[in-house]
């Protein structure tokens, strides 16, 4: 069966994007073949700096005939309906179609298409250049005399050589005849840039992989890794030492090269007072090189490991010379930032702050901080920290943001403040809190545990959920760009992982307020403090008039002058036409973008009113102040939804930890469930009460008692179903097994009750599992249904009780299975 | 002063070893460069006389990569980055240094070709050294344009950035045009194997004769350092801005006649001493983080009219 081998050569495609752009390839074109009939045995796909290639081994050489039966039209249809039905079975008239009989439709045509399959040859010349002309790069451009068309052929850098054969396993093999914008498909390639560089001329996968070999070019990806991580290890061993692997550096490096030699190279061992992650950092980001360390002290060593693209003539002296210079410049400019950094406290970092925007909604990091002290202080008893270190941890967070090493590494952020932190003498607590306040970043990663670190940790990640949810900014199918869901899972981990009692809502309110409360420019939160405030006086709100913001808000003067006026003068501040004043001309988008929703919401009160533009009536007044009235019970519905994203998470946190996680549903539904320890260790006594026989058999009782009463409650009138919940009648019991179940109900209940006020979940489980007996005896022995109403009315009272009792514990009717 | 004929018989021609090989003398590295790209049919242009922030802002790459007319040229051009000044005590950071730039449209086939023979006319032995072209895709929000591309990398260090321009002035390149930026300090550094910009032999001579890039610009860095930091004049600043992007809008309107556009490069060189000015006044820290952005938008949009007007004249395919 013949072959098809592909090569796209072009010119260095960014290493981040080769995987992607092989599975790319190999997927468009598989696709395509099977779109068009044409099965293969295998296919496989390759990337190097300078190439894509994809092997599909064992295609046919022809496509097979194809008989397809199109239905058209009914006979006597309008004269449009069958010339669309001619058009799309490809007919001349309606004499090539047949006519069939129908019981239900009467008589219909039929067209019999029926398709003659082409050589494989013309298929694939038809179908690459439609893959390679819609190929997905993350980012594509034009090039060269072709590029004067604005719709020429996009790559991701130019691409030089179509190299594309097909044919057998043996013999010789033909080009796919095809060519894109002048590029003609041929059967030849080259090989490695400077080794190598002259014409390959290739018939299929067989010869192209070993002619490669030869020209000095590594085809797999994975034996480029192979061949690094092999090399890098035995040098750093032939030295003493051991190399400190790195996965996605031996990726990014795997795809800068097309025929690694690994080399060794030195730096002066002064460099080695600065911290290693820094040294390991500073190495790793500017000369993509690997770090070694003694493995006897586990401390980095001053020699690292570089990947040349080329076997020298010098066996690379002068390559390692060189990298060895480049990383002596680097590591002196680490130098100096770790000195000046020094100079400088930590507490005097944080007025600049306030000129570094987190996110334009939600203000500066100095605003941050302020709130992150606040919520800390909130967190401390909570989580048993001393509250005044952790208010000075929170404080010094994120002072290193300002720092000239996060600078140029941000990826140490926390970490070089905590260096910075113990280097001017904060408690150790204070400064383990700085480092690992990000943490956990994952789930492999470290959790927090001392006090002071757990409460900054938890406090940055709720801070960061409240303000992401009060902007409107939540995760949504796989996006993500705020890593929020990462947030929540982990402070899910901290809180299980330190056992803390949180209350949730009340916590993730005051985090609400605090956003409120602190935000001096974020545009949201100033309106919705305005907002929110009764006695905010119109002086103060004309000031915010003037000043540029928004004042169309308020209920004052709703009126679109205002909000014309505005627009001109923030285009005449824009256009540089007025004076500009410090710190109101750059938010123009940001102000535009808001001006719209509230433009949106001023029509809708006018259009509801009838009211034209000129003529604003005061009633007006009212409608807004209604809106208002949404406005704030929106915040209450946003703790709702974070907490219904918390339930999500845990369960989520519980499945990857192999544990039940089906569970939450049952008992999050329950009132007031915003602790996430109890969640989660009442979801494991119920996943263990439900593994066992009691278990087992009362969620079946639960059931029928449940499904019955849905069943009745459908059937009766409202007033009818009300009265199933109240108590059931005592004198009314008269089958000795509803008198016992009658009898074991309310103890139970009261049991469970009372377990699960002292959080003893177990117990109350126990007290449910006294249950099972009764309730098997009941429906054994029992007709719920009984032809006397008082009786029956009683029994379902009875089941209404057991539901009752079960929810004391968890809502049974959310447990799926 | 030495008889300069009898001076000039070994090897000033470039030839190894001679004052003027490029990896001898700064000076043989910018001949060295200009020779070979003049031979390759680029003419060659002397630097814009205006601060720029880099050789992409001089005309003959900003402008003339724009419109469908064929264009090819290089030369050295002095960078200016008020806020990169380190009083000349840092040996690797210049508030002002030499870029060479050369720009070929539409970008020929063998683009990547030329620049690694350019690399060899310098002295870099392709065996021996490993070339590399990393990912470094190029924007500037002051100009509007973007592009992508390279850094490449010389045994590891980027010694020059090659780019595909895709737009300039907020106009798609049709044809695109390629261009590649030497950091000329840099790669002398390279070359001559010095470990500070200011020890670098500028002229090749050795002992009394030598002069060094320090002996020419050290001064220089350590005023201007002063100057940039700390002396300019903040407020006259803020109004030369003003009149610079005034004038910039008042030519551009008079020059418009329609269907053709008569004053560009006088408006365009108001939008370059606009993006000088705001590179002073970020560097005397005037400029807050908001404002910034402001500022850049409005530079911006002075490079655009003036790219729009650019296609309304002869150079501009008009």
């Amino acid at each position: 069966m013949p072959d098809l081998l592909l090569e796209l050569f072009s010119e260095e495609i960014p290493a981040r994007m080769q995987a992607q752009a092989a599975e790319d390839l190999k997927g468009l074109v598989v696709e395509g073949l099977r779109e068009r009939g044409l099965a293969y045995e295998g296919a496989a796909s390759f990337a190097t700096p300078r190439r894509l290639a994809l092997h599909v081994a064992g295609l046919p050489a022809r496509q097979p005939d194809s008989r397809e039966e199109k239905k058209g039209p009914r006979v006597g249809a309008p004269e449009a309906a069958v010339q669309g039905f001619l058009k799309s079975a490809g007919l001349a008239s309606l004499d090539q179609a047949r006519i069939e009989k129908d019981l239900k439709k009467g008589e219909f045509y039929v067209a019999v298409i029926e398709r003659q399959g082409r050589e494989t040859l013309d298929v694939l010349a038809e179908l690459l250049p439609a893959v390679i002309r819609r190929f997905p790069w993350p980012k594509s451009m034009r090039w060269g005399a072709a590029s004067a068309r604005t719709d020429s052929l996009r790559w991701v850098r130019p691409l030089h050589g179509l190299l594309a054969t097909f044919g057998p396993e043996t013999e010789e093999t033909e080009v796919v005849p095809f060519s894109i914008d002048g590029l003609e498909a041929s059967n030849f390639t080259f090989g490695h840039r400077f080794m190598s560089p002259s014409k390959i001329k290739v018939r299929r996968f067989d010869d192209y992989v070993p002619a490669l070999e030869k020209a000095k070019v590594v085809l797999d990806p994975a034996r480029r890794r192979d061949i690094i991580l092999y090399d890098a290890r035995d040098l750093a061993l032939a030295q003493g030492l051991e190399l400190v692997e790195d996965e996605a550096l031996l990726h990014e490096v795997a795809g800068l090269v097309e025929w690694p030699v690994a080399l060794i190279g030195e730096f002066d061992a002064a460099f080695l007072d600065i911290p290693p992650e820094v040294i390991r950092a500073t190495i790793r980001a500017n000369q993509k090189c690997f770090v070694l360390k003694d493995p006897s002290t586990g401390s980095l060593a001053n020699k690292f490991v570089l990947v040349a693209n080329i076997e020298a003539r010098d066996g690379g002296a002068a390559i390692a010379g060189g990298n060895a210079r480049v990383v002596r410049a680097r590591l002196s400019d680490a130098k100096f930032f770790w000195e000046t950094d020094l100079k400088i406290r930590l507490e005097d970092r944080l007025p600049k702050l306030d000129q570094v925007v987190f996110h334009e909604k939600l203000g500066t990091q100095g605003e941050r901080v302020r709130r992150l002290v606040l919520l800390a202080g909130d967190l401390a008893h909570h989580v048993g920290a001393d509250p005044a270190l952790a208010a000075r941890a929170a404080l010094l967070a994120k002072a290193d943001l300002s720092s000239e090493m996060v600078g140029e590494f941000p990826e140490l952020q926390g970490l070089m403040g905590r260096y910075y932190a113990l280097a001017q003498s904060e408690a150790p607590a204070v400064a383990e809190a700085i480092g690992d306040h990000y943490k956990p970043q994952g789930p492999n990663d470290r959790i927090p545990c001392e006090p002071v670190s757990a409460c900054v940790a938890l406090a940055d990640k709720l801070d960061t959920l409240v303000g992401f949810w009060a902007i409107d900014e939540k995760p949504t199918g796989s996006k993500d760009p705020f890593a929020l869901r990462r947030a929540a899972l982990g402070a899910i981990a901290i809180i299980l992982e330190n056992k803390l009692r949180l209350p949730l809502r009340a916590i993730l309110e005051s985090a609400l307020a605090h956003q409120v409360a602190t935000s001096e420019a974020a545009p949201t939160f100033v309106l919705r403090r305005l907002w929110e405030e009764e006695a905010t006086d119109d002086a103060e709100l004309a000031a915010l008039a003037q000043g540029g913001r928004w004042a169309w808000e308020f209920a004052f003067e709703p009126g679109k002058g205002i909000l014309a006026a505005l627009r001109r003068y923030l285009e005449a501040r824009f256009s540089g036409e007025a004076e500009p004043r410090a710190g109101d001309g750059a938010r123009y988008d940001d102000l535009q973008a808001l001006l719209k929703p509230y433009e949106r919401l001023h029509e809708k009160s006018l259009a509801r009113h009838g009211v034209t533009e000129p003529e604003i009536a005061t009633e007006l007044e009212a409608d807004f102040a209604g809106e208002r009235q949404v406005f704030l019970a929106s915040r209450g519905e946003l703790i709702d939804q974070l907490l219904s994203f918390f339930a999500d998470r845990l369960k989520v946190f519980l499945r990857e930890r192999g544990e039940r996680h089906d569970l939450i549903d049952a008992v999050f539904a329950l009132p007031g469930q915003d602790d996430i320890l109890l969640i989660a260790r009442r979801v494991e006594a119920l996943g263990n009460f439900l593994d066992s026989e009691e278990g087992k058999n009362l969620l079946v009782g639960y059931r029928r008692a449940a499904n019955i009463l849905r069943a009745e409650e459908k059937k009766a009138g409202a007033d009818e179903a009300t009265s199933y919940r109240e108590d059931h009648a005592p004198d009314a019991l008269v089958e000795p097994a509803e008198i016992v179940l009658a009898e074991a109900l309310a103890p139970a209940a009261g049991e469970a009750k009372a377990c699960v006020a002292r959080e003893d979940f177990e117990g109350a489980m126990g007290a449910l599992a006294r249950l099972r007996a009764p309730v098997d005896a009941f429906f054994d022995k029992v007709t719920v249904n009984a032809p006397d109403p008082v009786l029956r009315l009683n029994r379902l009272r009875l089941l209404n009780e057991l539901r009752r009792a079960v929810h004391e514990v968890a809502d049974f009717s959310k447990i799926a299975g | 002063m030495t008889d300069m004929a009898t001076e000039i018989a070994p090897g000033a021609d470039g030839t190894k070893g001679g004052s003027l090989d490029p990896a001898r003398s700064f000076q043989g590295l910018i001949l060295t460069l200009q020779k070979f790209w003049a031979g390759q049919g680029c003419v060659i242009l002397q630097p814009y006389d205006l601060e720029v922030g880099a050789g992409t802002f001089h005309p003959a790459t900003a402008l003339r990569a724009l419109g469908p007319r064929p264009w090819r040229a290089a030369y050295v051009q002095a960078s200016r980055r008020p806020k990169d000044g380190r009083y000349g005590e840092n040996p690797n950071r210049l508030q002002h240094y030499y870029q060479f730039q050369v720009i070929v449209k539409p970008s020929p086939p063998d683009l990547q070709a030329l620049y690694l023979a350019s690399l060899d006319a310098i002295g870099i032995d392709l065996r021996l050294h490993d070339v590399r072209f990393v990912e470094d895709d190029w924007e500037s929000p002051t100009l509007g344009a973007w592009g992508l591309g390279w850094e490449c990398w010389c045994d590891g260090m980027e010694v020059s950035q090659f780019t595909y321009f895709q737009q300039v002035a907020g106009v798609e390149c049709a044809p695109v045009a390629g261009e590649l930026t030497y950091g000329l300090e840099r790669l002398a550094m390279y070359v001559q194997g010095v470990e500070s910009i200011y020890d670098l032999n500028f002229n090749g001579r050795d002992g009394a004769e030598k002069i060094t890039y320090g002996d020419v610009f050290k001064q220089a860095e350590e005023e201007y350092s002063r100057h940039n930091f700390e002396a300019a004049n903040v407020d006259m600043l803020f109004q030369h801005f003003k009149d610079a992007e005034a004038e910039c809008r008042a030519l551009l309107a008079q020059g418009d006649k329609g269907a053709r556009h008569l004053m560009v490069l006088p408006a365009y060189d108001q939008c370059l001493k606009c993006s000088h000015i705001f590179n002073l006044l970020d560097a005397r820290g005037v400029i807050s983080v908001t404002e910034r952005q402001s500022y850049i938008l409005r530079v911006r949009e002075l490079s655009k009219a003036c790219g729009a007007a650019w296609l309304k004249t002869e150079a501009g395919g008009a």
